[in-house]
C-alpha cells in the first residue's frame, strides 16, 4: 500500500542543520509546577533543557504522564514556565506566536464546522479574506486527500479522516514551528502508518521545526532526526539520540532495517528504567 | 497539488446514512402495536371518565365530563367566551408568553456567556444568583401586578423571570463545559477573544441552550397564565379563573386542553429550530421527552 504513496526528495535535514546557526526552539532550565485541586504543588518538569534546530524533526519520548505534553504547552505559549526561559526563534515566548502550529492528541476539529470551514478557520481567524481563505482551504483539503468531502461534518468522517482535517487545518497556516502531541495515538496501526508517511511528506515541503511527542519509541525513531528521552516525572532530559537513518523514509518498512533495530535497542535501554519507575508509581498509587 | 495517501481504504459514513433506519417488518409491527396501544389508552381513559360520570361514580359538577368539556370548547369557538372571542384570549396569553420567552432567553444567554467566561464576575455574583434561583419566583407575580398593573407587562415580567434562570444556568454550564482542546486549538489557529467566544464558546454552549428552550417555553406559558390568575382583564388564565369562580369544571378543563395544544405546537416549533440550528450534531442521540 505504501508504494502508492508519492515520495518527495527533501534534501537531508543534516544539511539544513549546518546552514543555520540559531535554534528554532530552546528550553533553558525550565521548571513547571502545577497546583493540584487539593492545594498541593505538583512538579511536571524540572530543570529541563532542550533545543531544536530550524527544520529539524525532534521526537520526545518518555513514560506515560511524565510531562511530555507540558513541554508543548510551554513552547506554544498556552502555558508559562514556573522557572527558566522558553525561546522560539531566539525570542522569549510571550503569548501565542503565529508561527506555531499545534496538532492535538484529542480530536480538536470544530464539530460544528464542516471540513471546509475547519480548514479555512486559521486563515479566517488571521484576517484573510473569505474568498482567499476558501481557495487555500480547498487546495489543502485536496492535498491531504479529502477532495470531495468539503461539506461533511467531522462526525461523518472516520478517525483517520478527521486527523487529515486536523493536519490540513494546521498546515494551512504554514507554521515554522510544528508541535504535535501524540497526534496518531488514537488511530489503528495501518491508518497510523499511512498518516506518519503523510506527515513526513507534508513536513518536507514545509521545512518546519517539529516537536513530536509520543510514547511510542518506534514512531519516534521512524519519524525523527533526534529523539529526546525524558525521565519519569518530574521530567528532565535523560538522553538525546541522533537518528542517522536516511531520508526520504518509508515508515512501514524502515523498522526492519538493522540500523533501526540497533537504535531501538540502544534507546530502549535508556527508556526502560524510566518506564519501570513510572509503572511502579502507578501501581503504588493504585494500591493505596 | 498532489494527492497523498489512500482515502478509499478508510471507512466512512455518508450524510444519507443519517436519516435512514433499518425498517424490518418486525420493527414496523412493533410501531403499529405501539400506536394502537396509545389510542386504546386514550379511549379507555376518556371513555372511562365519561362512563363513570354517566353511571354516577364521578360527579360531573365537580370533576367535569369529557362530552361537557368538548361542548364547552365548541361553544367558545362558535360563540366566543364571556371575555370576548376565544382567539383573542389565546392570542393575548401567547403574546405574553412569547415576549417573555424571547426577553428571558436573550438575557439568560447574555448573562450565562458573560459569567461563564468571566470567573471573577461569576464569583462576585454567584451567591445572589443562587439566592434568586431559590426564591419561589411565582410569588414575584404579585409584585409585578402591583408595580406594572393589570396589563400585559406584569405577565411578561413574570415569564421573563421564570425563563431567565433556566436559560442562564444552561448557558453558563454550556460555556464552562466547552472543550479545552478546542479552545486551545482556536487560540493557536489565531482566534482573538471575541472570535473564541463567537466561534467556539457559543456553538458548544448552543446544545445546552437549545435543550433548555423546551422547558423554558412551558415556563413562559406558566408565567403568563399565573400572571393572569393574579390580576388581568383578558387571557386564558382569566378564562380559567372565571370558570373556577362559577364552578364550571368543564370550563377549567377546556381551557387546560387549549393550553396543552398551544404548548405542544410550540414544542414542535422549537424542535424544528433545534434541528436547523445544530445540523452538525450526530443524529444518534434521541430526545428524552416523548
Amino acid at each position: 500500500m505504501n508504494s502508492t504513496v508519492p515520495m518527495i526528495d527533501t534534501g537531508t535535514s543534516s544539511q539544513q542543520l549546518s546552514n543555520t546557526a540559531t535554534t528554532a526552539i530552546e528550553l533553558e532550565n525550565v521548571t513547571k509546577r502545577f497546583r493540584t485541586p487539593n492545594g498541593q504543588s505538583y512538579t511536571a518538569l524540572r530543570t529541563l533543557s532542550m533545543s531544536v534546530a530550524p527544520g529539524e524533526f525532534c521526537a520526545v519520548v518518555g513514560p506515560t504522564g511524565c510531562g511530555k505534553s507540558t513541554t508543548l504547552g510551554l513552547i506554544s505559549g498556552l502555558d508559562r514556565p514556573s522557572e527558566g526561559v522558553v525561546r522560539v526563534m531566539g525570542k522569549p515566548v510571550q503569548g501565542i506566536d503565529p508561527a506555531i502550529g499545534y496538532v492535538f492528541q484529542s480530536d480538536a476539529v470544530f464539530p460544528w464546522k464542516n471540513v471546509l470551514g475547519n480548514v479555512a478557520a486559521g486563515p479566517l481567524f488571521r484576517g484573510q479574506s473569505k474568498k482567499k481563505a476558501m481557495q487555500q482551504a480547498r487546495e489543502w483539503i485536496a492535498r491531504v486527500g479529502l477532495a470531495g468531502f468539503e461539506d461533511r461534518y467531522p462526525h461523518q468522517l472516520s478517525g483517520g479522516m478527521r486527523k487529515r482535517v486536523a493536519l490540513a487545518q494546521t498546515f494551512i497556516n504554514e507554521p515554522q514551528i510544528l508541535l504535535m502531541d501524540e497526534p496518531f495515538s488514537a488511530l489503528d496501526v495501518q491508518t497510523r502508518t499511512l498518516m506518519e508517511d503523510e506527515l513526513l511528506n507534508l513536513w518536507s515541503s514545509l521545512k518546519a521545526s517539529v516537536v513530536f511527542v509520543t510514547h511510542d519509541l518506534e514512531e519516534a525513531i521512524s519519524l525523527a532526526d533526534r529523539v529526546f528521552v525524558l525521565t519519569a516525572g518530574p521530567a528532565t532530559v535523560k538522553g538525546v539520540y541522533t537518528i542517522d537513518l536516511p531520508r526520504p523514509r518509508n515508515v512501514a518498512e524502515i523498522r526492519f532495517e538493522p540500523r533501526f533495530v540497533q537504535l531501538y535497542q540502544e534507546i530502549w535501554e535508556d527508556l526502560r528504567s524510566e518506564v519501570m519507575i513510572s509503572y511502579e508509581r502507578t501501581k503504588q498509587r493504585g494500591g493505596q | 497539488m498532489q494527492r497523498i495517501g489512500n482515502v478509499i481504504n478508510e471507512p466512512m459514513t455518508t450524510p444519507t446514512d443519517r436519516g435512514e433506519r433499518l425498517d424490518t417488518s418486525a420493527m414496523r409491527n412493533q410501531r403499529i402495536l405501539i400506536n394502537v396501544l396509545r389510542v386504546l389508552l386514550l379511549v379507555i381513559i376518556i371513555g372511562g371518565w365519561e362512563l363513570a360520570t354517566r353511571v354516577g361514580i364521578i360527579d360531573p359538577f365537580f370533576w367535569g365530563q369529557p362530552s361537557g368539556i368538548w361542548a364547552q370548547i365548541v361553544t367558545w369557538v362558535a360563540k366566543g367566551t364571556a371575555l370576548g372571542p376565544l382567539w383573542e384570549q389565546i392570542g393575548v396569553t401567547l403574546e405574553e408568553a412569547i415576549i417573555g420567552f424571547i426577553i428571558g432567553v436573550i438575557l439568560g444567554v447574555i448573562f450565562g456567556v458573560v459569567l461563564g467566561r468571566n470567573r471573577f464576575l461569576a464569583d462576585v455574583l454567584g451567591p445572589y444568583i443562587k439566592a434568586g434561583n431559590s426564591i419561589p419566583r411565582v410569588v414575584l407575580g404579585s409584585i409585578f401586578v402591583i408595580g406594572l398593573g393589570l396589563g400585559i407587562q406584569s405577565k411578561v415580567a413574570l415569564a421573563v423571570v421564570l425563563v431567565f434562570f433556566i436559560v442562564f444556568f444552561n448557558a453558563f454550564q454550556g460555556v464552562r463545559e466547552a472543550d479545552r482542546s478546542l479552545l486551545a486549538n482556536a487560540r493557536i489557529l489565531g482566534a482573538n477573544q471575541l472570535r473564541v467566544t463567537t466561534q467556539v464558546i457559543l456553538p458548544s454552549a448552543l446544545t445546552w441552550i437549545i435543550a433548555s428552550l423546551h422547558t423554558s417555553f412551558s415556563f413562559a406559558l406558566v408565567g403568563a397564565v399565573v400572571g393572569e390568575f393574579l390580576g388581568s382583564t383578558e387571557g386564558l388564565g382569566l378564562l380559567i379563573q372565571n370558570a373556577q369562580n362559577t364552578f364550571n369544571a368543564n370550563g377549567v378543563f377546556a381551557a387546560m386542553a387549549i393550553l396543552a395544544a398551544v404548548a405542544l405546537l410550540s414544542e414542535l416549533l422549537i424542535t424544528r429550530l433545534e434541528n436547523s440550528l445544530i445540523r452538525w450534531r450526530p443524529n444518534t442521540v434521541s430526545d428524552v421527552t416523548f
